[in-house]
């Protein structure tokens, strides 16, 4: 009996261990002087492996969760006769809430997973070390641009997901299903704001990146410098990713709705 | 160094991919143009009822919108609503003695500011303010009165039985 609340007490505090630990890394991490010259070509290689390697599964899956979600919307809508609506249902789903998610979670497979490996190897085979050893700061040669890539790539590929999930909801409403093409433009533009849609789904991808970037660096930073080791990272990185992800979004509509 | 260019060309396509996602989202999805000071005027009236009004609701004439609901404050000293409506700058035509209602958009649709014209010669100028104003329907308030004309009338005829 006693053993098992020392048990608990134990992870309880190795919890509390490693939250703080990934704190501290955060913090290192935001805090490096920022050498704008000699770390852009860094930043726009990793920009390259975060953002432009993620953008054929964002393309693809765009394109094909605005079919479906225009898909499912005709058969709702059409039982009430409002299938001109179906523009609007469209946009706000994929606006406010898909776009940004279904981003995140495919961020954080694809990029995040990717960007724990690395780093865990960097770490297995002491690179990272030997690195430090020749007065080269890890933290702003490896972890910096890594992370201020994934956090300025995930709003970016929001953005063209939700682009390319309207086009697809269109092809399937407008060129297949028959609906209006006026009607589903201007019902769209009439009820979707600016900056009450856009822009806080635009906030809301920021977030993400700045959450999934971070733990997948934590990840591989502090994995156990062996092959077992970084598999689990990886496996912990898109794990924790995706629930943080989820959760962080109930929060963050929450906060934006609230006062609706 | 050509394998670097090309990377960094990659990026710049990506970059520019997103902003022309940013301009679709702003331009074609939401209607990014906005009423403001600079193309728009504002009138403002006041109602016994607004019913479900909300901001940024349309403002019409005829069934064509020519702005929207800016805000709406209840005046403190009469308890009617003080509703603000700013109209694009291209109706500057709106005759000083048209009347406001409140309608709704189909059965169960939301509010909106209908305006009839007048027959002045004289147009709304920034900061007026219309007096010939119709509360919102209220369809409770619509059918207590039904039933309650029912139940009268009811008790009328039998009051004419008795005596």
């Amino acid at each position: 009996m006693i053993s098992h609340l020392r048990q608990l007490g134990r992870s309880g505090m190795d919890v509390c261990d490693r939250l703080g630990e990934s704190g501290i890394f955060l913090l290192r991490t935001l805090t490096r002087k920022p050498r704008f010259f000699r770390s852009c070509p860094l930043l726009i290689r990793q920009l390259y492996a975060c953002g432009v390697l993620s953008l054929p599964i964002i393309l693809v899956s765009g394109l094909f969760i605005g079919m479906v979600v225009a898909l499912q919307g005709f058969n709702v809508l059409s039982k009430f006769s409002a299938t001109e609506e179906l523009g609007q249902m469209v946009a706000l789903t994929v606006v406010r809430e898909l776009g940004p998610v279904m981003t995140a979670l495919l961020f954080a497979g694809r990029a995040g997973s990717a960007l724990t490996a690395e780093i865990g190897l960097m770490k297995a085979t002491e690179q990272l070390a030997s690195i430090e050893m020749m007065g080269v700061d890890p933290l702003w040669r490896i972890i910096s641009p890594r992370f201020w890539a994934g956090v300025y790539s995930l709003p970016l590929l929001a953005i063209i997901f939700c682009a390319v999930a309207i086009f697809g909801g269109y092809l399937v409403g407008v060129s297949w299903l028959g609906v209006d093409n006026g009607a589903f433009w201007s019902n769209m533009q009439a009820s979707v704001d600016f900056r009450v849609d856009v822009l806080n789904g635009i906030i809301k991808s920021l977030v993400f990146g700045l959450v999934v970037t971070w733990i997948a660096l934590f990840q591989g930073y502090a994995c156990l410098p062996t092959a077992e080791g970084i598999s689990r990272a990886t496996t912990r990185t898109v794990v924790y990713a995706s629930l943080s992800v989820l959760g962080l979004d109930f929060v963050l509509t929450a906060l934006m709705m609230g006062g609706w | 160094m050509s394998n670097s260019k090309w990377m960094e060309s990659l990026v710049g396509l990506f970059i520019m991919m997103a902003v022309a996602g940013m301009l679709v989202l702003s331009f074609k999805v939401s209607d990014f143009s906005r009423l403001d000071k600079n193309n728009s005027y504002e009138i403002h009236a006041e109602f016994d009822n607004i019913g479900a009004l909300k901001m940024r609701a349309a403002v019409t004439i005829a069934g064509v919108k020519i702005g929207q609901v800016d805000k709406v404050i209840l005046d403190p000293v009469t308890y009617k609503a003080n509703v603000y409506l700013r109209i694009n700058n291209k109706n500057r035509n709106i005759p000083i003695d048209s009347s406001l209602s409140i309608l709704t958009a189909g059965l169960l649709g939301s509010n909106y500011v209908s305006i009839s014209p007048g027959f002045d010669s004289n147009f709304l100028q920034n900061g007026d303010a219309i007096s010939d104003t119709h509360p919102a329907l209220i369809l409770e308030d619509m059918i207590g009165q039904l039933l309650f004309s029912m139940k009268s009338d009811k008790s009328n005829s039998e009051a004419g039985k008795t005596t």
